[in-house]
């Protein structure tokens, strides 16, 4: 018992060692950003279910406005220059199985582009909020 | 352990490994956020019912999962086969069969479980507010003897409980941190294998529950549990604790070892063990 807590603590401890640090910059700022949507993308490509809702979709467009959308929800001081979530999803009665599915892709993206384990849960973390924004609508 | 548990343990090894490469699949929730299959059947942690359904079914999924536990203690030995449905992220039902082996006695007790859960409100990762279920437990005694011998009043018997449970990701250092709070109330001595009610209470009781956890990785979770149980019959019966580590390769296999330790049973003190469990999901 006494260790489990002393463990915590540790991690606690060593967590707030970093929070100087935005999850963007601890990510490494753009270019490890780019990489993720990069890999994102090529996720998606080879994905039957999530492809179609990007059938008609601009993928120069939602590349530059996703890694803009990372880089301010991630604490990086960008501009958002795109729609809100909740117009861009609107329409597509996305159900909650097909948005679990894209945050596999996501975390899969990120594996490649060698975020740690702890890391891409701070992602997660930032996006999680949005979901409400995106499911059903 | 008995060559027929063997046989019974690879038969649930066999069944969720060869069924479960299943097409379709419920694979809705990430992995190591469905339940696993509790103690008792109901989706959950060990020892503890949570408040997530037993299977990776999202609002257009259904999902059967099935799993075998055992517990070997010093005196004891208890096994469980269970097996739940789980419905559209909303519903889940499940039946188990519970063995009590007395191995120091001689004997064994059987018990039945028909369980249900209602998902009430939330997900267990993305909504602030924890998510929370309701269930129910009804327990069918099958071998009467030890509980009647015992005093206890009646030998079936059902446990209502609401769950709340919450997954904080990057919680705790970057890792994702979940916790469940149980509240039952509950009449059964030692899960109702000894019976329900007694000479020193015949009431229900609400009883608390908890367990706290960590992910260390997609696939690997550790924690702990702890249950409080009431003494109906006398017998300085024991609140129940384990720590435990979960290993979830896929969402349709996952296996869990642990350190139970549950006390004084029937009066025998120190039943403490290794607790393994292994469930899948078959669809």
């Amino acid at each position: 018992m006494k260790v489990v807590l002393t463990a915590i603590l540790f991690l606690v401890l060593q967590g707030c060692a970093s929070h100087n640090l935005t999850v963007y910059e601890q990510l490494g700022g753009r270019s490890k950003v780019t990489e993720i949507v990069d890999n994102f993308i090529t996720q998606i490509e080879y994905d039957e279910v999530m492809f179609a809702y990007f059938e008609d979709s601009n993928i120069t467009r939602f590349k530059e406005k996703m890694v803009e959308h990372i880089c301010v929800i991630t604490g990086g001081g960008c501009t958002y220059s795109g729609d809100s979530m909740e117009r861009v999803h609107t329409g597509m009665n996305i159900p909650e199985r097909d948005f679990n599915h894209a945050v596999d892709l996501l975390i899969a993206a990120m594996n490649d582009a060698q975020v740690p384990h702890r890391l891409q849960n701070k992602v997660l973390a930032t996006m999680a909020p949005s979901r409400s924004e995106i499911i059903y609508r | 352990m008995k060559i027929k548990d063997l046989r019974l343990l690879l038969w649930g090894v066999a069944m969720t490994l060869g069924v479960s490469p299943a097409v379709d699949a419920a694979d809705g929730k990430l992995i190591a956020t469905a339940g696993l299959i509790q103690v008792e059947g109901s989706g959950g942690g060990g020892i503890v019912p949570w408040a997530t359904l037993a299977g990776y079914d999202t609002q257009e999924q259904t999902s059967a999962s099935a799993g075998v536990t055992q517990v070997n203690l010093r005196d004891y030995r208890l096994t469980t086969y269970a097996a739940a449905v789980s419905f559209y992220d909303r519903i889940e039902v499940g039946v188990a069969q519970q063995r009590f082996d007395l191995k120091s006695l001689g004997g064994e007790i059987k018990q039945d479980i028909f369980s249900a859960k209602y998902r009430v409100y939330g997900d267990v990762i993305y909504t602030s507010l924890p998510q929370i279920s309701v269930g129910v437990q009804h327990k069918r005694l099958k071998d009467e003897a030890i509980a009647n011998l015992l005093g206890a009043s009646d030998t079936t018997g059902t446990d209502f409980f609401v769950a709340a449970t919450k997954v904080h990701l990057g919680a705790i250092a970057g890792y994702n941190a979940i916790w469940n709070v149980t509240a039952r109330a509950t009449k059964a001595n030692e899960m109702g294998l000894l019976g329900f009610g007694g000479a020193d209470n015949d009431d229900y009781e609400l009883m608390l529950e908890a367990s706290v956890g960590m992910l260390l990785s997609r696939n690997i979770a550790v924690g702990m549990e702890y249950r409080t149980k009431p003494d109906n019959l006398g017998l300085g019966e024991s609140h129940w604790r384990d720590y435990f580590i979960s290993y979830i390769p896929t969402k349709q296999f996952n296996v869990t070892l642990a350190w139970a330790d549950l006390g004084k049973i029937a009066g025998a003190p120190e039943q403490r063990g290794l607790y393994v469990s292994l469930s899948g999901q078959l669809w």
